[in-house]
């Protein structure tokens, strides 16, 4: 449907509204009926958390301390998570796009939004063939329902055309580690480093973004570590920290390409490791020959003697510990940034042993897991390739399909979107994923979402995006259903269900084989629960480098979670990767990494500057990022009456420096613009940012998005978006600030 | 039950990330559910992140009760510093102006003085308070002197406080590093200036200065 302003009343009905702890959750008398032990639904740490239960509502939360991870500690957003059930812009019933109704959208029966939901993806796919109806998909569902999502696109919809919001989040990540490690997964678990004598953090804001992860850094610290964070803000981490690097936005790969060169250079190398469990170190050696010091200082803007420290703490280290996330990810290099940081540490030796450490920090809940089995547009379940002929045989045999029947990859969320434009996908069903919100220059995806022919939504509230949908159906909430996740460690843990979907909401997974039916396509689509899906993901993955085979609910429940790769059901699982003389099924005894010959990869890692960098007419460098009460886009989170407090609107952060010269005082409305778009909002004047650089938290819609101005130009080889680096003006708003605009 | 002598607070502002689980999680505490007894200082943001909890330290001669006119204000034996009882607090506002830490708060609705009770409800039956069961940094810390001189060898706890001519001791500890690092940052300068690296080397002057004034 095409929309212009939302109509006013559809706020009213919808929200956001924040909810508050009243009645049950306020009265401290009040003796739960039960207590479930499950995990926060904010984050890919995925911590542990007791749900107070009274009259099917969730009234409170107890801190779990027996959960090995967390052991009770939570973040703002795990306190008052149990806020986000019994809402009042919960949807508990379908809604079809009705402009004559109030907030343009009429409650209609569930049976009767189904079968207008397959009726318009039926039309559309008749019309215009089956590729042109798409799929997004979301990392924060269930292995389950990620898994059952890849299956039902590939199977029901047999389009080739589903991605997932992980394509903004582990992608960069995900391909650096497969091209020099064969397998994408943090190598090593977060206990790993209490171990380590030296921690390198790069791009990842843990206080806000991994919380938890706090404690661990500390406690190395006490035992005598060094911490060196890399990044363009002095985060709380930062503060603290051994060694500040505060770099420019997307010059991740001179710095490590400097520190290689460095370790070159002073023989700070493990030779026995490059010779014995390595190829290319020729090549990579060659390739940052040309980064001396010097220049990699002019190309970060980090001082040279603060980058020569770096390189010989990391050089005569004995044990290490380096970990990033987005802040090198999200960019237009993301991928040859991570392979920069996996150069040092493969140069180092330091992997496969205790507080021996290398790992990616996921940032949505189920951003591991969700990245496994098969929602992505190149993969099957078990991280097997949809290219690959023998993966194609063998999954398509589970599936009961031919495996010629099964479609080719497709394409990544962003592309899904301009194909949308340029009206070759004319059809999408979206689950766990609000585009509008979350992509970059989103005045695009506006016009993008206006056009579709017919759009089908599966959420628990009414997103922004959704808001474009001409069906809408209620799904679940985290604890309105039961599966597993795998956190940022690899850990595979049990979500238990706390309390049954209101109304006329269904857990995600009966909809989408409620769709499959109405299709009258529902072979492979009569799962009667979680586990008996998860009982064919099992099988599934069987032999591929994610292998669940050995997992079950109960041994997770006895277990505490299991880290896979775990084949069999006597399987110990494997909290650290790559250790020596262990087994996988690539290499084959060969060696620990997961290629034919057992070894890791060098891969030359260039330095490329972002996209776009500043001129004359966009001076500065925008980068984005999470604040630690909200959530991605913010729409369970600016929900939840105490973390919208907390941080109810989105500001920019401001060096004095640069303050001063546009004549900016703290408080002040100021405009950023960039050749995208432009977002009013309040500047915060920190001497804690880069002079060159200005920071924007992203979790808003609207008006307030920081999303309006960000670059959608995408990694070559992940297609994740450059959110860390634009160019950007900055200017005093006229007249005062104005009136805000409203979302 | 009396909270177990064996179990004692500490605070590590050093290791503080100004995350507010803190003070989202007080608010849960049964025996003040809806309010927040803990403070989260912010101390300047302009030139730092840095920010401190600020618990009740639970002092042995509470000012708070010293100063009470009602007596409203108990410390029971356990050493915890108890919120006002409401037959008695008159609402005055002694306690609130007196408190050295800035601790006590008053509640204008319920004309009550309230305060961080080491959430008694649940430190008097074995478990943790709240704040320091989710501190995601274990700047809050709750257990035994042994476990926190295991876990933190670069720290030590002091218990003692002076206020100009006034000294106090209190119950919580409070976690000062052995070798403090820089306190704020000028990201501007510091991309000119060599790293902080190693080059304090010796003991913070700072820390001189408090053992010089009879800390312990």
């Amino acid at each position: 449907m095409t929309l212009s302003a939302p109509p006013e009343p559809l706020a009213d009905r919808f929200g956001p509204h924040p909810s508050r702890s009243i009645g049950l959750r306020l009265d401290a008398g009040a003796a739960p009926d039960r207590t479930v032990k499950t995990h926060c639904c904010f984050c890919g740490q995925q911590c542990g958390i007791k749900l107070l239960v009274k009259d099917e509502e969730v009234i409170g939360f107890e801190p779990w301390m027996e959960f090995p991870f967390n052991q009770g500690k939570l973040c703002p957003k795990g306190v008052k998570r149990y806020l986000q059930g019994a809402h009042p812009d919960r949807l508990t019933t379908a809604y079809a796009a009705d402009p004559k109704a109030p907030g343009g959208f009429e409650a209609i029966a569930y049976e009767a939004a189904i079968e207008r939901a397959a009726a318009g993806i039926a039309r559309v796919q008749e019309q215009y063939g089956a590729a042109a109806f798409a799929c997004l998909s979301g990392a924060s569902l269930t292995i389950e329902k990620s898994y059952l999502m890849g299956k039902f696109a590939r199977v029901c919809l047999k389009t080739p055309n589903i991605d997932y919001n992980g394509r903004l989040c582990m992608v960069s990540a995900g391909a650096a580690n497969k091209k020099a490690f064969g397998i994408d997964r943090a190598a090593n678990p977060t206990s790993d480093i209490l171990g380590a004598e030296l921690i390198w953090v790069s791009g990842a804001n843990i206080a806000e973004c991994a919380p938890i992860t706090t404690d661990y850094i500390w406690q190395a610290r006490e035992n005598g570590a060094k911490v060196i964070v890399v990044d363009p803000r002095l985060t709380p981490i930062a503060r603290n920290c051994d060694l500040f690097l505060p770099i420019r936005p997307g010059a991740d790969a001179a710095l490590f390409a400097a520190v290689l060169q460095l370790m070159i250079e002073n023989d700070w190398l493990d030779h026995g490791f490059i010779r014995d469990h390595t190829t290319g170190f020729e090549a990579v050696a060659a390739s940052v020959a040309k980064w001396t010091p010097r220049r990699a200082a002019e190309v970060t803007g980090i001082a040279e003697r603060a980058i020569r420290q770096a390189a010989e703490w990391w050089g005569k280290a004995k044990t290490s510990f380096l970990m990033h996330a987005r802040g090198i990810e999200h960019s237009s290099h993301g991928v040859a940034n991570c392979l920069g940081a996996i150069n040092i540490v493969l140069a180092s030796g330091r992997i496969g042993r205790q507080g021996c450490a290398y790992a990616t920090i996921t940032g949505q809940g189920n951003g591991q897991g969700g990245r496994e089995h098969g929602q992505k547009c190149d993969q099957l379940p078990g991280a097997r390739d949809l290219a690959n002929p023998d993966h194609r045989a063998y999954v398509a045999g589970v599936w009961g399909v031919s495996p010629d029947e099964l479609p080719q990859p497709g394409v990544d969320a962003y592309e899904i979107i301009r194909k949308i434009d340029r009206g070759e996908i004319r059809g999408l069903l979206s689950i766990c994923f609000n585009p509008v919100v979350s992509l970059p220059d989103n005045a695009f995806v506006r016009q993008a979402l206006a056009k579709l022919d017919f759009y089908v939504a599966i959420d628990f509230f009414l997103n922004e995006s959704a808001r474009y949908a001409d069906v809408v159906l209620p799904g679940s909430l985290h604890e309105e259903d039961e599966g597993i996740v795998t956190t940022t460690e690899g850990r595979v843990i049990k979500i238990n269900k706390a309390i049954a979907c209101p109304g006329e909401a269904r857990e995600d997974w009966r909809i989408i084989q409620d769709v499959a039916r109405a299709l009258g396509r529902p072979r492979g689509f009569t799962f009667d629960s979680p586990r008996a899906i998860l009982e064919e993901l099992r099988v599934a993955s069987k032999g591929g480098i994610a292998d669940y085979a050995g997992i079950t609910y109960e041994r997770l429940e006895a277990e505490n979670g299991i880290f896979w790769p775990c084949p069999t059901e006597d399987h110990p699982g494997t909290p650290r990767l790559f250790e020596e003389g262990s087994w996988n099924p690539i290499a084959r005894g060969t060696g620990p990494f997961y290629f034919p010959d057992g070894r890791a990869r060098f891969v030359v890692a260039p330095s490329t500057p972002p996209a776009e960098v500043p001129d004359e007419e966009y001076p500065l460098i925008l980068t984005t990022g999470r604040v630690v009460s909200h959530f991605l886009s913010g729409e369970q989170t600016r929900r939840i009456g105490p973390l919208n407090d907390q941080c109810p609107e989105p500001y920019i952060e401001v060096h004095p420096q640069t303050a001063e010269r546009l004549g900016l005082a703290d408080g002040d409305r100021a405009t950023a613009r960039t050749r995208r778009g432009s977002c009013t909002l309040a500047v915060r004047v920190v001497r804690t940012i880069r002079p060159d650089t200005i920071f924007i938290p992203y979790h808003w819609p609207g008006a307030r998005s920081a999303n309006q101005l960000t670059n959608a130009a995408q990694d070559p080889i992940s297609k994740i978006p450059e959110y860390k680096a634009c160019a950007v003006r900055l200017q005093k708003a006229e007249g005062a600030g104005g009136p805000r605009r409203e979302d | 039950m009396p909270v177990p002598e064996s179990q004692e607070f500490f605070v590590d502002p050093g290791r503080c990330i100004g995350c507010n689980a803190c003070v989202q999680a007080c608010s849960e505490c049964d025996t003040h559910k809806g309010y927040s007894m803990i403070q989260l200082d912010i101390l300047d943001r302009a030139s730092s992140p840095q920010t401190i909890p600020v618990v009740c330290m639970h002092c042995d001669s509470p000012t708070c009760a010293e100063v009470c006119p009602a007596d409203a204000i108990k410390r029971t034996a356990d050493g915890v510093v108890q919120s006002a009882r409401k037959p008695r607090c008159i609402a005055c506002n002694n306690c609130v102006l007196a408190c050295p830490f800035g601790v006590p708060k008053m509640n204008t609705g319920m004309h009550l003085m309230m305060k961080c009770d080491m959430c008694y409800d649940r430190t008097s039956v074995g478990k943790k308070p709240m704040c320091a069961s989710v501190c995601p940094s274990q700047a809050l810390f709750y257990g035994t002197r042994e476990q926190i001189e295991k876990l933190r060898p670069s720290s030590r706890p002091i218990h003692s406080f002076r206020f100009g001519q006034q000294e106090i001791t209190t119950k919580v500890n409070l976690m000062v590093p052995r070798r403090s690092a820089l306190v704020a940052l000028d990201v501007g300068a510091a991309l000119r200036l060599a790293p902080a690296g190693d080059s304090a080397g010796g003991v913070d002057p700072l820390l001189d200065a408090m053992d010089g004034g009879g800390l312990q």
